[in-house]
C-alpha cells in the first residue's frame, strides 16, 4: 500500500492533475468580486442617507409631524401627508391581502396545474411587471371617474384600491411561493388521516405557509406606500390642510388626500432652499414608516418560527 | 403469474383487475390481489414496479395526482372504493397509511394526533384516545411527560411512531405503510416490526418494503412485483410468504427474493 500523498505541490502519478493552486484562486477572485459589489451598494446607500440627514435632520421635530404643510416652508409640516399614508396603507392592506391570499390558496392549493392555472399564472406574472402608471391610469378611469357614486373620485379610497391592484401580483406570488414551500408530506398526512383538502389547507398547510406570507405582504405594502406616479395619475393633492374624517368613515374614505412620497415630490420641485430641506425631512419620516414595517416584518416572521417549532 | 387462493383466510380488501395509468403511461396493469384479515401482507419489488401506486389506490390518495387514472375495482366490504357514491375521505378514515419519510404535523405530540380524531367528529374522551393510541404505538412510555412539546422535537423513530399513533387514532380497519422504515436506523426499524406484529391482532396491514428481509421477517403473505419491457408495472405472484420465499414458481421472484436480481 502506498502512503497517501496529501501535499498539493508534490508530482503524484496520477491521471487526475487537481491544481488546487489554481482553483483556490479563482475562488478567492469569485469572493472580492461578489464583496465589492456588496460594497457598491452598500456605500452608495451611505452617501444617500448620509445627504438626506445631513439636509433633513435638524428640521425634523414634533411640530414638523404635526403641522399642515404650509406655503412657508419654515412652518410646513407633514401631518396631512403622514395621516394619508397610513389611510392609504389600511385601504390597501384590507382589499389586497385578503384578495391576494385568496387567489394564491385558489391557484396553488386547489387548481395547482390546471390550464386555468396556467394561465393565470403567466399574466399575473406579467401584471407584477407593469409600470405602475399604468395601472395609475386604469384606476383613474375606473376608480375616479366609472366609480365616482362609491369611491367619490379623487379620495383616499380611490388611491387605495389603486395601490391594492398595484401590489395584488407581488402579493399572490409571495403567497404561492409560500405555500409551496410546505413539504407535500404534510397534505399527505393529512389526506391520509381523513381531512377534506380544505381542511389540510386551514388547519395544517396555511399556518405553516403564514410567516412567509405575512413577509410578503408586508414587503408588498412597503412597496406600496412608496409610490407616485400612480397617485399622482389619480389626482392626489399636494396642498391638504385638514385630515380624512375618521367618523363618519363613509366620508373619510371619499376625502381628497396626499401622501408622504407625493408631498416629498412637491417640496423637492420647488426652487426655495427651506422646501429642500423640508423634502429632506420629510424622507425621513417616509424611511422610518418603510423601516418599521419592515422591521416588524422580520420580527413577526422570526416570532411565529418561534412558537411554532 | 401465480396467485395462490387464500384459503381460509377472510380477506378484507379484493383487488381485482386494477390498473394505474399516470397520463397515458400505464403504470401497473391487471393486478388481482386479495388481503387477509389481520395478517401482514408485504408489496416486494424493483423500483418503478408499481406497488407503491397499488398501496395508493387501496385509499384512494392517487386521486390527487394530476392525470392519474386507477381502472378496475377495489372491494372493501362488499363496496367498490372506486364507486362515484364512494366518498374518499371516509376511506382514508378507514383506511390509514403511513408514509415513507415521518412526516409529523409540526404541532404538540397531543395535537397530532387529537386533530384526525377531532376532525372526523370523535365523541368520546380525546385525551383518552390520545394514550391509548401512543401505547398501541409504543410510544406512550418515551412521550407521556411531554405531550405538549413539537412532534418535530422527537427522534426520527419516535417521529414514526407518531404517524403510526396518528393513523390508529381514528380506528382504521387497515393500515397502509409505504416503506415505513427506509429513513429509519436498525434500532428504529426493529422496534417498529416488534410494533407491526402487535399491531396485526387489531390491523390489517399491507406493507410496501424494498428490504426483502423485512418482508421475509414479517409478513405472512408477500406478492412480488416487477415491469416489462416497456416498464409498465405488473404483479408477478402472489402466496404465503414461506413459498414466495421457499419455492416461487417465477424465477423472476426466485432471482429477486434470493438477491440476484433488482
Amino acid at each position: 500500500m502506498t502512503p497517501l500523498n496529501l501535499k498539493p505541490d508534490e508530482q503524484v502519478d496520477s491521471y487526475f492533475d487537481s491544481n488546487l493552486a489554481k482553483r483556490y484562486w479563482f475562488d478567492r477572485v469569485f469572493v472580492s468580486t461578489a464583496f465589492i459589489c456588496t460594497l457598491v451598494g452598500l456605500v452608495i446607500l451611505a452617501l444617500l442617507l448620509f445627504d438626506v440627514c445631513k439636509d433633513g435632520l435638524p428640521r425634523l421635530s414634533i411640530d414638523f409631524l404635526t403641522h399642515y404643510p404650509s406655503r412657508r416652508a419654515g412652518q410646513a409640516g407633514i401631518l396631512s401627508p403622514l395621516v394619508g399614508t397610513i389611510w392609504l396603507l389600511v385601504i390597501t392592506a384590507l382589499v389586497a391581502i385578503p384578495i391576494g391570499v385568496g387567489a394564491g390558496i385558489f391557484l396553488e392549493e386547489f387548481a395547482a396545474s390546471s390550464l386555468l392555472a396556467k394561465v393565470i399564472e403567466v399574466n399575473i406574472g406579467n401584471l407584477a411587471a407593469v409600470p405602475s402608471i399604468i395601472y395609475g391610469l386604469l384606476a383613474l378611469h375606473v376608480f375616479v371617474r366609472l366609480m365616482n357614486p362609491i369611491t367619490g373620485g379623487r379620495s383616499v379610497l380611490s388611491g387605495g384600491l389603486t395601490l391594492a391592484l398595484l401590489v395584488l401580483p407581488i402579493i399572490i406570488v409571495a403567497t404561492r411561493e409560500a405555500l409551496r414551500a410546505v413539504p407535500e408530506g404534510i397534505r399527505q398526512a393529512g389526506y391520509a388521516i381523513g381531512t377534506t383538502r380544505w381542511q389540510v389547507v386551514r388547519d395544517q398547510v396555511l399556518p405553516i405557509a403564514f410567516p412567509g406570507i405575512l413577509t410578503g405582504t408586508i414587503l408588498a405594502l412597503s412597496r406600496a406606500i412608496g409610490e407616485t406616479a400612480p397617485l399622482i395619475t389619480i389626482g392626489a393633492l399636494t396642498f391638504i390642510a385638514f385630515l380624512p374624517p375618521l367618523v363618519p368613515l363613509t366620508e373619510g374614505l371619499r376625502s381628497p388626500f396626499t401622501a408622504l412620497p407625493i408631498q416629498i415630490y412637491n417640496w423637492v420641485s420647488r426652487p426655495q432652499e427651506a422646501f429642500q430641506i423640508a423634502a429632506a425631512a420629510g424622507i425621513i419620516v417616509l424611511m422610518a414608516v418603510l423601516i418599521t414595517m419592515n422591521a416588524t416584518a422580520v420580527y413577526l416572521r422570526n416570532w411565529l418560527q418561534r412558537t411554532r417549532n | 403469474m401465480q396467485i395462490d387462493a387464500v384459503i381460509d383466510e377472510e380477506t378484507v380488501l379484493q383487488v381485482e383487475n386494477v390498473s394505474v395509468y399516470y397520463g397515458a403511461f400505464p403504470a401497473l396493469r391487471g393486478v388481482y390481489l386479495e388481503i387477509p384479515k389481520n395478517k401482514i401482507t408485504a408489496l416486494i419489488g424493483p423500483s418503478g414496479c408499481g406497488k407503491s401506486t397499488l398501496l395508493r389506490c387501496l385509499n384512494r390518495l392517487n386521486d390527487f395526482i394530476l392525470g392519474a387514472r386507477v381502472e378496475g375495482r377495489v372491494r372493501f366490504g362488499g363496496m367498490n372504493l372506486y364507486d362515484k357514491s364512494v366518498d374518499p375521505v371516509e376511506v382514508r378514515r378507514r383506511i390509514g397509511m403511513v408514509f415513507q419519510v415521518p412526516n409529523p404535523f409540526p404541532k404538540s405530540i397531543y395535537e397530532n394526533i387529537a386533530y384526525g380524531a377531532r376532525i372526523n367528529g370523535y365523541q368520546g374522551n380525546v385525551d383518552e384516545l390520545v394514550e391509548i393510541a401512543l401505547k398501541d404505538a409504543a410510544l406512550w412510555d418515551e412521550v407521556k411527560d411531554k405531550l405538549k412539546n413539537s412532534g418535530l422535537s422527537l427522534s426520527g423513530g419516535q417521529q414514526q411512531r407518531l404517524c403510526i399513533a396518528r393513523a390508529l387514532a381514528i380506528e382504521p380497519e387497515v393500515l397502509l405503510m409505504d416503506e415505513p422504515c427506509s429513513a429509519l436506523d436498525p434500532i428504529s426499524t426493529g422496534r417498529i416490526e416488534e410494533l407491526m406484529h402487535e399491531l396485526k391482532q387489531k390491523y390489517t396491514i399491507v406493507i410496501v418494503t424494498h428490504n426483502i428481509q423485512q418482508a421475509a421477517r414479517i409478513s405472512s403473505y408477500t406478492a412480488f412485483f416487477s415491469t416489462d419491457e416497456s416498464r409498465t408495472g405488473q404483479m408477478v405472484e402472489f402466496g404465503p410468504t414461506t413459498r414466495i420465499f421457499g419455492q416461487a414458481n417465477d424465477p423472476r421472484t426466485r432471482d429477486y427474493v434470493e438477491g440476484r436480481f433488482g
